[in-house]
């Protein structure tokens, strides 16, 4: 399984989450992360779907995609030319002994605490998911009690929009 | 430069304009510059008028003539101004029929059918039609009346979420809550449905919506920013399949049923007739190019003949017109046509390479493509000269003649059901429009009816809906009045539709049913006969000769205002067929009392190769003859 990262832009119109997700399941497609929101421009949102595919798989779940009426334009991200970000907040059990030793390890990994209690701290990152997963390992020996992470979101580095052309698309 | 890559140039093309001039006019088969509002683009200044005036006067404006529905609560406030519009709506009694009349409808004028039904369960039973029609890629609006948009989520009075049922087997869908959108949304429903690959789109209308007044002016703006079909064929893969046409040794044209939806079989004749490859048609494409036709070696797949099957399975390049690899025609897929370079054509890039990795893509209309190919063809004959194809024409001609369609005489003395519908079709000819059911008699009718004009065979192909051929021939006549429209059904398909003959009587809507009645679920009991011992597990029906004749279908056909007749004897056979042909007042039913030994030959089991085609029990070609 090869992991792809498809960035979706779709018109902001009820149900277009649910015609998407529901594409994944009936065509047998695996999704690993799903993250949705608005653009710049105005009735345009942006998903950003990371999937789990086999070699020609996944021209076949874009194919797929791009036949959903409100999907406007569907572009593969690959790690080289985007930056891949997920989000994580984590609730470690942190007490005056510890606390100190958490807080460090949230710094080395550039994480903020966001939320203190006597016995825990909230941890925010921000990263990739291998840092992220690396994160949660070095918290683990804490005692993790609540994680709640976002999906992928990717964006192509360099100075072109995604949505230039499919903005003149639309207004043409 | 750094923003990522798209998948294949194939995949672009779907979504960015490729060609300047086919950005601008989306709709296919029409000169540029036509409207993407169908119908003659009156323009009609603001008028204030309820959302259900709208949807009626947006079905107007839409050139709409007929529809199938039946009224109910959330749908009622649309059904008055219906009394006095200029649409000729037929009450149908079963929302199901009214999808299936839609289907037919739609088949044989080439317009979009159009269905109505209220909410809960008459969307509900709009179900099978809809995804009947996605999985044939007829172009169909199903308009169903909503709860009103306050109460939607509540589990109200007969609310269903048909936008959520229907979403996988639709185009698109649209829930409508604001009156104002209405005109937009049926234009675009209809865009849709129409065009690129057409199929079924669902327009969902809450109550109040229909109720609140709203201004109405037309045409409507489209605004579908997805939505860029392509037509034509990238120039580059059109001369690269004009290579290979050019050179192949075993050439075969694969041809589907996109070939009908896109009206371009004449287009197909000229370019088969330049290359003299032979020609298959698929179940979907029977009537695509014409049967007499001396290059037409057949229908290929599961119950296809020999030299159909065959001529795909050896040869060297399949060019592929809007067909999509099924596995009713490829069998256990990577035996399928092992040789073969594909060039595969399709508007629906989705299909290209989905169940076979096609060497040409070609994504577009084939009503494009095909003239523009046969203009590649030409020009690159022209260069290298024309492919002698003896050798092929001997091999598959050999098939033909030593493996014909055929059936051998039941032995239990009754009728055999395949001399019933040959007989149809040679008493009543190539201009009437036949419609089947699912099942052996589909299959019997694919193979032994002549089919030798477009849009004259309708069934339900990829869905195999039971039940599809009362109310599909319904609409297929009201579509068609002036043609002999017969249904040729199974006495199981018939039992599940045939409350429509009151339809049909009572609209005067004369159709044809011939029952082919083996007093049984024929094709169930042929798996049963060949692949569980014969162990007849609830397949029997109690129909037919020495039975409980439950039901009678001549008092049944009685009883619905329709002529009964019943036929009982070979000999009796080409006189019940006249009577029937001789009567147009009134639909008429025919019992067809058939031997339910009969079975569908050739096939290929399911789960083998096609070079394991049997002709009859056991009995597959003998392939040492090939040279």
């Amino acid at each position: 399984m090869t992991r792809h990262t498809l960035s979706v832009l779709v018109e902001d119109k009820p149900g277009v989450l649910t015609r998407v997700a529901s594409l994944f399941a009936r065509r047998a497609f695996n999704i690993n992360s799903l993250a949705v929101g608005p653009t710049e421009v105005p009735g345009v949102s942006r998903m950003t779907v990371v999937v789990d595919a086999e070699g020609d798989l996944i021209e076949q779940v874009t194919k797929q995609l791009n036949k959903l009426i409100n999907v406007i334009k569907i572009v593969e991200l690959v790690a080289e030319n985007s930056v891949q970000r997920d989000h994580i907040l984590v609730k470690v059990r942190a007490d005056a002994a510890t606390r100190l030793q958490v807080t460090q390890a949230a710094d080395l990994f550039r994480a903020s605490v966001v939320d203190v209690s006597t016995d825990s701290l909230t941890i925010e990152a921000t990263g990739h998911p291998e840092k992220l997963s690396a994160l949660l390992n070095v918290l683990e020996p804490f005692g993790v009690r609540e994680i709640v992470q976002s999906g992928t979101l990717a964006i192509g580095r360099g100075s072109r929009s995604m949505s230039d052309r499919a903005l003149r698309t639309l207004s043409a | 430069m750094s923003k990522g890559s798209p998948i294949s140039p194939s995949l672009m093309a779907t979504k960015l304009p490729g060609h300047g001039a086919v950005a601008e006019s989306p709709v296919p088969n029409t000169p540029a510059g036509v409207s993407a509002v169908q119908g003659p683009n009156n323009v009609v200044v603001p008028t204030p008028m309820t959302g259900s005036e709208a949807i009626v006067r947006s079905l107007e404006e839409l050139g709409v003539k007929d529809v199938f529905g039946l009224p109910g609560g959330a749908i009622l406030p649309t059904y008055d101004p219906l009394l006095a519009s200029s649409l000729n709506h037929i009450l149908v009694r079963h929302e199901q029929g009214a999808g299936h009349a839609a289907e037919g409808y739609a088949q044989v004028t080439g317009k979009v059918g159009v269905c109505i039904a209220t909410s809960g369960p008459g969307a509900t039973n709009l179900v099978t039609a809809i995804m009947d029609a996605h999985m044939d890629s007829v172009p169909m609006v199903a308009i169903t009346g909503q709860v009103s948009s306050g109460v939607i989520g509540t589990d109200a009075f007969q609310e269903a979420d048909i936008v959520g049922i229907t979403m996988p087997i639709t185009k698109h869908s649209y829930l409508v809550t604001n009156p104002n959108d209405i005109p937009r949304v049926l234009a675009e429903a209809f865009h849709l449905a129409a065009t690129g690959r057409p199929g079924p789109v669902l327009v969902d209308v809450a109550k109040d919506a229909q109720q609140a007044q709203m201004t109405f002016s037309w045409p409507p703006t489209i605004d579908l920013p997805g939505y860029r079909p392509v037509f034509r064929g990238h120039s580059k893969q059109l001369r690269e399949a004009a290579r290979l046409i050019a050179t192949a040794k075993r050439p075969v044209f694969y041809v589907g049923g996109g070939v009908l939806k896109a009206h371009a079989s004449s287009e197909l004749l000229a370019l088969a007739e330049l290359a003299g490859a032979p020609v298959v048609t698929t179940l979907m494409a029977r009537g695509a190019f014409p049967d007499s036709h001396a290059q037409h070696v057949g229908m290929p797949g599961m119950h296809g003949s020999v030299s159909a099957v065959t001529a795909l399975q050896q040869s060297d390049l399949l060019i592929t017109l809007g067909a999509r690899f099924d596995d009713r025609v490829t069998g256990v897929l990577n035996t399928f046509a092992p040789g073969a370079k594909i060039i595969h054509a399709d508007i629906d890039p989705a299909e290209i390479s989905k169940n076979r990795t096609a060497d040409v893509p070609i994504v577009g209309s084939v009503k494009e493509i095909i003239p523009d190919l046969t203009q590649a063809v030409q020009l690159e004959f022209e260069q290298v000269g024309k492919p002698d194809l003896t050798d092929w024409w001997t091999f598959l001609n050999n098939l033909r003649d030593t493996y014909p369609l055929g059936w051998t005489e039941p032995d239990d003395g009754l009728v055999a059901p395949q001399r019933v519908i040959k007989r149809i079709g040679e008493l009543t000819g190539p201009e009437a429009v036949y419609v089947s059911g699912v099942g052996q008699h589909q299959m019997w009718s694919s193979q032994f009816i002549q089919y030798e004009r477009p849009h004259s065979w309708l069934n339900s192909g990829g869905a195999g809906t039971m039940g599809y051929s009362v109310p599909a021939a319904m609409g297929a006549k009201v579509g068609n009045p002036d043609r002999v429209v017969w249904a040729i059904d199974g006495d199981g398909c018939f039992q599940m539709t045939n409350q429509e003959l009151a339809t049909c009587a009572i609209n005067r809507i004369p159709i044809k049913v011939a029952v082919i009645n083996n007093s049984s679920l024929g094709m169930v009991r042929q798996w049963q006969t060949l692949f569980y011992e014969g162990r007849y597990s609830n397949t029997d029906l109690n129909t037919g000769h020495d039975t409980m004749r439950i039901p009678d279908f001549v008092k049944l056909a009685d009883a619905y205002g329709c002529v009964g007749l019943r036929c009982e004897r070979a000999e009796d056979i080409d006189a019940t067929i006249e009577a029937a042909l001789a009567i147009n007042d009134r639909p008429v039913v025919i019992d067809f009392v058939v031997s339910p030994n009969s079975m569908v030959w050739p096939m290929v089991p399911a789960g083998v190769s096609n070079d394991q085609i049997q002709v009859a029990r056991n009995l597959t070609p003998v392939w040492e003859e090939e040279d």
